[in-house]
């Protein structure tokens, strides 16, 4: 059980530090995969662990990349004339300026949404189930929408992030800067979580998920609880959403930042996927759906919605365990469960 | 701000007529929802998707030389099949497990019906000209177009049909004992496999009618549909399930609040301001109803 573990961990490390010189072609599309793990862990928190089925995450993946950006730009120049210039680079950052820029803004990126995680929590948390997933999908759109139409960060058009200082090497060392800082996030992301969910943190949002009400009998402050664990899940997706923004290098509202009906739906799916509720199942669906979505996206050239409609459709209906909870009916004893063979016999009789 | 709903009075007239006329539609398509929501306990995310789908058929009838407004009568009667295919291809295994699965299963067929209108119709802004005329009012003050008057008076009928339906017809009393207990019905030898199935139809051939007056009334486009899932959503947590009149009032208050916040913030905060209301409608009714629970301080 544990070695197992420890090979685990050793392999993803491993693959992680070597990827981009083993596959320098891919490194975009596998710092994609890292911030998609980190999607897919901190909605668990939410859809797994807590049962509190979230389609409003998304709220603080935008937020975090129009802060990113914003503080970027707005530390050394008027943020106004940069979105009103639109794509043409008037101003530009020299190397400590970025790197300044950058760091203040991606700390800003976390800590906003956690500030507005805590505010809008009390409100939100309060609602059950499909009340819940209702509002909070009403959340990332009226969120989307509002932000189309603001004009300092540029209205519906979007604005653009800053573009890499010249001077410190080319595009290469950039995406390489990118994937470490992405890997380092989802490293922290699962590292954090990992050691949340062994205290009474994860135990109390599991009794959360198992029953509430029972729960708060038992004197927790479930309220409280459910704020913290959404506090958590939006200071990391605020994050990604930081490192997002700059690799893309553009924002715009509907379609990137507040993107419900691509990132949005993708964390449910993979967490689903992998099997929600577990620690390794988010890690493993997103891995599995971004090599799934990147091989064959290309096939399905124009259709990929719809091959993404039918995915949905089909893993929810004859896969909602995921692949962990398949494994874990497989393999029962690698989960640390007893099996009694003769139960395990007699049922066999039975069907 | 030049808020010109304040300087020229006679728009608010302007604005809560053509609110209270949208409305009824919305209250069509939230009767629906209401419908399977209280028979079948599944929201349908794909509501707004079938509505729009609706539209397109009359649409498809306008482009080919049919008179759009025999659409309402078409475009049921085609959705009603669509949507008992639905229902026998996937909602039928989502039905009795949890409102999650069933929300996120709609939600997939929400995209898949966006894009797959997306590839057949084309991702432009399409609208089907009535020639209905208009109607003016106040001393040219109000322009109405007779569309909205029609389309009002058609959902009304179809309302009101389907009401009687539900009271008096075989079915319409198999659907109701099904949604008030769906055990007891199977027992008592109501087959409510059929039960749900005929539900899913007529809420679907509902979104028809709803469609295809929207695309004589309003404009057409496949990505537009969730708004419209959103508003019926919104229209049955503030009217109840089975609270008739309350769904036609809170719908016609509805479309006027979306008229006036078109005046008053601009047309690029519709669909915002839509969502924004959800959100706060479903936080006031938390707050309200938590007034009601003891806490264990």
């Amino acid at each position: 059980m544990k070695r197992n573990n420890l090979i685990l961990y050793g392999a993803l490390l491993v693959f992680g530090l070597l990827a981009p010189f083993l596959f320098p072609a891919f490194k975009l599309q596998i710092s994609f995969m890292w911030i998609l793990v980190i999607l897919a862990l901190t909605w668990d928190v939410q859809g797994g662990q807590m049962g509190y089925n979230t389609f409003g995450n998304i709220l603080f993946f935008g937020i975090g990349m129009y802060i990113c950006a914003s503080t970027q730009i707005g530390l050394f120049f008027p943020l106004e004339e940069w979105t009103a210039s639109g794509g043409e680079k008037t101003f530009l950052h020299t190397p400590s300026q970025y790197f300044l820029g950058l760091s203040a803004g991606l700390v800003l990126a976390g800590i906003v949404p956690v500030v507005v995680a805590a505010l809008i929590g009390y409100g939100i948390l309060g609602l059950r189930g499909h009340y819940f997933a209702i509002c909070t999908l009403g959340l990332g759109i009226a969120a989307g929408e509002l932000a189309g139409g603001i004009e300092i960060i540029g209205a519906g058009q979007g604005m653009t992030a800053p573009p890499w200082p010249k001077g410190i090497g080319d595009t290469e060392f950039r995406s390489e800067f990118f994937y470490f800082l992405t890997f380092i996030t989802m490293l922290a992301t699962f590292t954090f979580l990992r050691w949340a969910y062994q205290r009474r943190f994860g135990l109390v949002l599991n009794a959360i998920r198992d029953n509430e009400d029972k729960a708060e009998a038992m004197g927790i402050h479930t309220m409280r609880y459910k704020i913290l664990g959404w506090m958590v899940s939006a200071f990391f997706v605020g994050i990604a959403g930081g490192l997002v923004g700059n690799m893309v290098g553009y924002i715009e509202p509907t379609e990137i930042a507040f993107a419900g009906a691509t990132y949005g739906v993708f964390m449910i799916l993979m967490a689903i996927l992998g099997g929600k509720g577990t620690l390794w199942g988010p890690v493993i669906g997103a891995m599995v759906f971004h090599i799934f979505k990147e091989g064959f996206w290309t096939f399905f050239l124009g259709w990929q919605y719809v091959a993404l409609g039918v995915l949905i459709v089909v893993i929810v209906i004859f896969f909602p365990e995921g692949i962990m909870g398949w494994l874990r009916e497989k393999f029962p004893e690698r989960f640390g469960e007893v099996v009694d063979e003769a139960d395990r016999k007699a049922q066999v009789v039975l069907k | 701000m030049d808020l010109l709903i304040f300087q020229v009075p006679i728009l608010m007239v302007q604005a809560s007529l053509d609110g209270a006329l949208l409305g009824i539609l919305f209250a069509l398509i939230a009767y629906g929802m209401a419908l399977q929501w209280g028979v079948m306990n599944i929201i349908n995310i794909a509501q707004g998707e079938m509505v729009i789908l609706g539209g397109y058929i009359a649409y498809t009838m306008y482009v080919m030389g049919i008179h759009p407004a025999y659409g309402v009568i078409v475009s049921p009667i085609i959705m009603y099949f669509i949507g008992w295919l639905l229902y026998k291809l996937v909602i039928n295994r989502v039905v009795d497990r949890d409102l999650f699965i069933s929300i996120l299963a709609t939600f997939g067929i929400s995209i898949l019906t966006q894009q797959l209108m997306n590839f057949i119709f084309g991702a432009d802004v399409v609208v089907a000209q009535s020639n209905f005329g208009t109607t003016l009012l106040f001393d040219d003050m109000v322009t109405l177009p007779n569309a909205k008057i029609f389309s009002a008076l058609v959902g009304i009928i179809f309302a009101i049909g389907l009401v009687l339906y539900m009271k008096k017809s075989k079915l319409g009393r198999a659907i109701r004992a099904t949604s008030q207990n769906a055990r007891a019905a199977k027992i008592l030898g109501i087959d409510t496999e059929r039960v749900y199935a005929a539900t899913f139809g007529i809420n679907a051939a509902l979104c028809g009618v709803a469609g295809a007056l929207i695309s004589i009334t309003f404009t057409l486009h496949p990505y537009v549909g969730l708004p419209y899932t959103v508003r019926s959503f919104m229209i049955v947590i503030i009217a109840g399930l089975g609270n008739l009149p309350g769904v036609a009032l809170s719908g016609m208050g509805l479309g006027v609040f979306e008229e006036f916040s078109d005046y008053i913030l601009g047309t690029e905060f519709r669909i915002g301001s839509v969502f924004t209301l959800l959100v706060l409608i479903l936080v006031y009714r938390r707050f309200r109803l938590s007034r009601k629970r003891e806490y264990l301080e």
